[in-house]
């Protein structure tokens, strides 16, 4: 009681904020409100084009902040937020990736439009969506939304509050809800996709906001430094802690999506809009992995010895179920969808190091995968047939036939997702495994035994495109737009240079692996 | 250090690959000029530097040594240099990829239809590609053997899956699908197990480096540990040799491929696991090797003969081929870890032996197959007689695979055997058996396609012309000059051997080659 009457007396001081530090922030919300305005004001020809000014200026502008930034080590508004290397390195890399996957949003020549549904909001099946699906106009909603969400994805891994980081999260995730049911083939699918991971995701909240109380209820703060520090004072039972940190990885591990929190991926990446999937595989992962390391990292380094198994447990149920039901699967998307997951479990080794090296580790993985992921989705936007996209496996039999150029592309993506040498893959596997070794040798040999398992259907894509005779009335190869073909291009040769000459992001993110507390 | 010599050797090909990969589909011509060409450039440039090796160095133990960092924060360096037993394996390998080059002309060309196996499909394969991997090969392969540098050579090891998968895949057999993904996969699993005894022997030396020059000076202490890294590095080594029981994708990738990738499959890349137990598992993890042996030496003579009987067992030419090398294999991994100085000399020799033999074989082989369009045994008979040069160039391959004296073979298996003898009198005795066995399923073969009455099948067979003649009699030249005088590789390849059993601390038993009398 005294509390209460003691908050209601004593007055509020304003915390001081760094602006110039959050400015990437600023910069990407108040990109997004003027892409709202620019819905509203401007005329329906125009839109396209100011939106994509406006999108990837906003972002660009927000990423040379970053750059700007690099040195800084700091927290701000009293400590809720951390803006430090690893922070940055992590927005950098959601900035650079938010860019590409706007590039792939804007493709406008491979199919009617574009892959965006005009109006997503009309029942599926009836005359005007089957008009609607016809017609070349475009909805450009997209791009603001995806603008909020990148601010989310901003704020998310720099949060040393958990309140904040709710927040962040909740940001992040209303407007992907929204982007997954925007798809302008297979309707149906794509608003399954949208109400699933909604409905799922809107439960995982929950659990990390009652992990959140928890934690509030032992530590009284929610700020990730009382929390540590509680911790390793705290004579009283650890109960609360544990729970607490049980449930707010919950809702971390659901991001992720990390075994067994897994489920909606497959379904979200294949109803999806390609582009919105490709944002979500690399953007949406890349924050949820910075700040499941913040936490760790910065609130319960002291009790390690505690979490670390359940870290082994879930990293081991990820690569295998990644890598063995993913075997199983017939459609494209999926495959990729089983192979995030797969990726997340081999990117949680690294975490398990706990160290510099495992923080520098995690932040090289999460961007290389980040850039083969989307440019693999950029491959499969391009393979269609007359019902939009041709994911079937069995359609991409042959497919070298047809365009040598693209198989060797896709071929080069998937080695590196299969950490074959002389790609980017191999060099951030092995970077993570080694900074894991001397802490959890026996994770990293699971960890190559899975890796082999998971190359298994990476190998099959390869046969299938190279060794298989095309189908009849097989899909077509489109030729891409600008947009696409730049964003495409970019992601493979980061991807071949970041294997023969990775220093200077090696350099980078070695420089970057700090964390504020 | 910074000699450019052994940089220089390996881009060639890369740059011959990469010219040839950008010419047109319809250049084939072309292409197999620019291969030729770059393929004896490299073979010209490979004998230069042999000259250049100076045998008598007591100096350094590897020569042309050039470091260059690559990526700092792992401590990794683009490391080259040779030893003796790198340099005859290099050259090994330069001098049978022109002689596949030759012998696969118009494999692929869909006029002369001189494929084996007619295939649909068959007309699309795209011939400047096959050259253009080959080259590719050709380049992983140099890098494999000069690389001095734990990582270096890693990447090269997995990386040099590609090109093969993509030459088994596509310009295979029937079955060429499962063979290449059976072939990937293998080695696949084979090498990241090797990656963790990688990063193991980073994170436990401490040292925080993959120098192979610093590794052997400073071996790690005799432990637990050092018996996993090892068994992360032998079992890589093992699936790619392939050594009884990691054997089994040989066979399939052997009878897949088309035949001058089965010739460079067998002749060079499974050299890389033997050398690699020569390079790699004895000088760095020198008292689980003293441990492991006994066991590895069972199972390479388990090999010689269980191998030896499934050759003799076998219809299709290009698996018997396939399953002979297991049992030479067997051979080899004998005169490895027997620790003498015979015994390891002669595994070398045999390696470069082996990879002329075989590889001539599998050529021969494969132009038996392009005449007859099957790899089936019983689909011939007397073709002696039909095709004379064809069956000469056959039978002295042949005698030389069942290691006839005079021929090179005979003094590599001679040296592994004595080498054994004198300190596992018993396994000796033993693989001695597989001798007899070899000649049975070399000449059996050549009994069943070449002699006896001559079938219509058999009758209009063209014999060899100049080109294919010239593929193949440089390798058999080559058999016969070293059968008669190997003393020049020998030189090259003591003071390699005698440097790594210094490091696995074994002395032989008896006197060294060379020397007259001694006592133990």
């Amino acid at each position: 009681m005294s509390h209460l009457l003691l908050a209601e007396t004593a007055p509020i001081h304003a915390p001081s904020v760094a602006y110039s530090s959050l400015s990437p922030i600023f910069i990407v919300l108040g990109a997004a409100l003027v892409g709202v305005l620019v819905e509203a004001l401007v005329p329906r020809a125009e839109r396209y084009a100011v939106q994509m000014v406006v999108t990837i200026g906003g972002l660009t502008a927000a990423l040379v902040a970053v750059g700007l930034l690099h040195n800084t080590a700091e927290t701000t508004v009293a400590g809720a937020l951390a803006v430090d290397g690893a922070g940055l390195f992590i927005q950098g890399s959601v900035l650079v990736l938010s860019v590409m996957s706007v590039l792939l949003i804007a493709e406008r020549s491979v199919d009617v439009g574009s892959a965006i549904v005009a109006s997503a909001a009309v029942v599926v099946g009836s005359p005007t969506d089957r008009r609607l699906a016809r017609t070349d106009r475009v909805q450009t909603e997209v791009f603001p939304l995806l603008l909020f969400a990148v601010a989310g994805m901003l704020i998310f891994p720099i949060s040393n509050n958990l309140l904040l980081m709710f927040v962040a999260l909740e940001v992040l995730s209303l407007p992907l809800y929204l982007m997954a049911g925007l798809s302008r083939r297979r309707r149906l699918l794509s608003q399954e996709a949208a109400l699933k991971y909604f409905l799922l995701g809107a439960f995982a909240s929950a659990f990390f906001l009652y992990g959140l109380a928890l934690l509030y209820g032992y530590a009284n703060s929610v700020d990730l430094p009382a929390i540590l520090n509680a911790s390793k004072a705290s004579p009283k039972s650890d109960v609360l802690l544990y729970v607490g940190l049980a449930l707010l990885l919950v809702g971390l591990l659901f991001k992720a999506g990390i075994a067994p929190f897994h489920s909606w991926t497959p379904d979200v990446y294949q109803g999806s809009p390609t582009p919105v999937t490709a944002f979500m595989s690399s953007c949406t992962k890349i924050a949820a992995f910075g700040a499941i390391m913040r936490v760790l990292y910065v609130g319960f380094n002291a009790t390690a010895w505690n979490w670390r198994p359940i870290v082994w447990a879930v990293a081991i149920a990820s690569m295998a179920v990644g890598g063995i039901f993913g075997l199983t699967q017939t459609d494209l998307k999926r495959v990729l969808a089983y192979s995030s997951i797969a990726h997340a479990g081999f990117i949680l080794v690294g975490l398990v190091a706990l160290d510099k090296d495992g923080i520098a580790s995690v932040l090289f993985y999460v961007l290389t995968y980040g850039f083969s992921t989307m440019a693999a989705f950029g491959v499969l936007m391009l393979v269609r047939d007359a019902d939009g996209e041709a994911t079937h496996l069995a359609q991409w039999s042959g497919l070298a036939r047809k365009s040598p150029f693209v198989a060797a592309v896709m071929t080069v993506l998937l080695l590196s997702m299969a950490g074959i040498p002389l790609t980017s893959g191999f060099i951030a596997k092995f970077y993570v495994f080694k900074a894991a070794f001397h802490v959890a040798a026996p994770l990293v040999v699971i960890a190559l035994i899975f890796s082999a398992v998971a190359a298994f259907y990476y190998l099959r894509i390869v046969v299938l495109m190279f060794f298989a005779e095309p189908p009849e009335n097989g899909p077509t190869i489109a030729i891409p737009g600008w947009s696409t073909a730049v964003a495409l291009t970019f992601g493979m040769v980061v991807t071949v240079v970041l294997g023969i000459f990775p220093q200077p992001i090696l350099d980078l993110a070695a420089k970057a692996a700090t964390l504020v507390g | 250090m910074h000699n450019p010599a052994l940089v220089i050797l390996v881009l060639i090909p890369l740059v011959g690959a990469l010219a040839v990969f950008s010419l047109k589909q319809e250049q084939a011509k072309l292409a197999k000029l620019i291969s030729l060409a770059v393929s004896l450039i490299v073979v010209v440039y490979t004998g230069a530097l042999g000259i250049a090796y100076d045998v008598g160095s007591q100096a350094d133990r590897f020569q042309f040594r050039g470091e260059w960092t690559w990526i700092k924060v792992f401590n990794v360096q683009i490391a080259v240099g040779v030893d003796g037993i790198a340099l005859v394996l290099v050259a090994m390998s330069v001098v049978l990829v022109p002689a596949v080059i030759l012998a696969s002309w118009n494999a692929f060309d869909s006029r002369s239809g001189a494929e084996e196996v007619v295939l649909p499909g068959a007309k699309q394969r795209s011939v400047k590609n096959y050259f253009a991997l080959l080259l590719l090969l050709e380049f992983f392969m140099i890098g494999v053997f000069v690389a001095t540098d734990v990582f270096l050579f890693y990447v090269f090891f997995e990386a040099m899956l590609v090109p093969m998968y993509f030459i088994i895949g596509s310009f295979g057999g029937p079955r060429r699908q499962y063979a290449a993904m059976k072939f990937f996969l293998y080695s696949l699993v084979g090498g990241l197990l090797m990656l963790a005894s990688v990063i193991g022997l980073y994170v436990t030396t401490g040292s925080h480096s993959f120098s192979i020059t610093y590794l052997i000076a400073h071996p790690m202490p005799d432990n637990a540990t050092q018996k996993w890294l090892f068994l992360g590095f032998f079992i890589a080594f093992a699936i790619k040799a392939p050594l009884v029981p990691f054997h089994t994708w040989l066979p399939d990738a052997g009878a897949e491929a088309p035949a001058g990738g089965a010739a460079l499959l067998v002749g060079v890349l499974d050299k890389v696991g033997t050398f690699g137990f020569l390079r790699y598992c004895l000088p760095l993890f020198p008292a689980a090797s003293r441990y492991f042996a006994p066991t590895i030496l069972i199972l390479a003579v388990i090999g010689i003969l269980y191998a030896a009987f499934l050759a003799i067992g076998q219809r299709d030419m290009k698996r018997l081929v396939a399953y002979t090398s297991v049992a030479h294999f067997g051979f080899i991994g004998l005169g490895i870890f027997a620790f003498t100085t015979q015994g390891g000399t002669g595994a070398v020799l045999y390696m470069v032996n082996h990879g002329l033999s075989t590889g001539a074989l599998f050529i021969v082989v494969g132009l038996l197959i392009a005449r007859g369009k099957s790899r089936n045994v019983d689909d011939y008979g007397g073709a002696a007689k039909v095709t004379p040069i064809l069956a000469g160039l056959f039978l002295l391959t042949g005698l030389s695979a069942l290691a006839l004296p005079g021929m090179s073979t005979f003094v590599s298996e001679f040296l592994v055997l004595v080498g054994t003898f004198t300190r596992h009198k018993g396994l000796a005795v033993l693989a001695t058996t597989g001798i007899v066995l070899a000649a049975i399923y070399v000449l059996y073969l050549y009994q069943r396609t070449f002699q006896g009455p001559v079938r219509e099948s058999v009758a209009k067979f063209r014999d060899l012309n100049a080109r294919e003649v010239f593929a193949v009699a440089p390798l058999i030249a080559l058999i016969i000059f070293l059968g008669v005088y190997p003393k020049p590789v020998l030189d090259v390849i003591n003071p390699a051997v005698k440097a790594t059993l210094h490091d696995v601390h074994q002395t032989d038993p008896v006197p060294q080659l060379g020397t007259a009398g001694g006592v133990k």
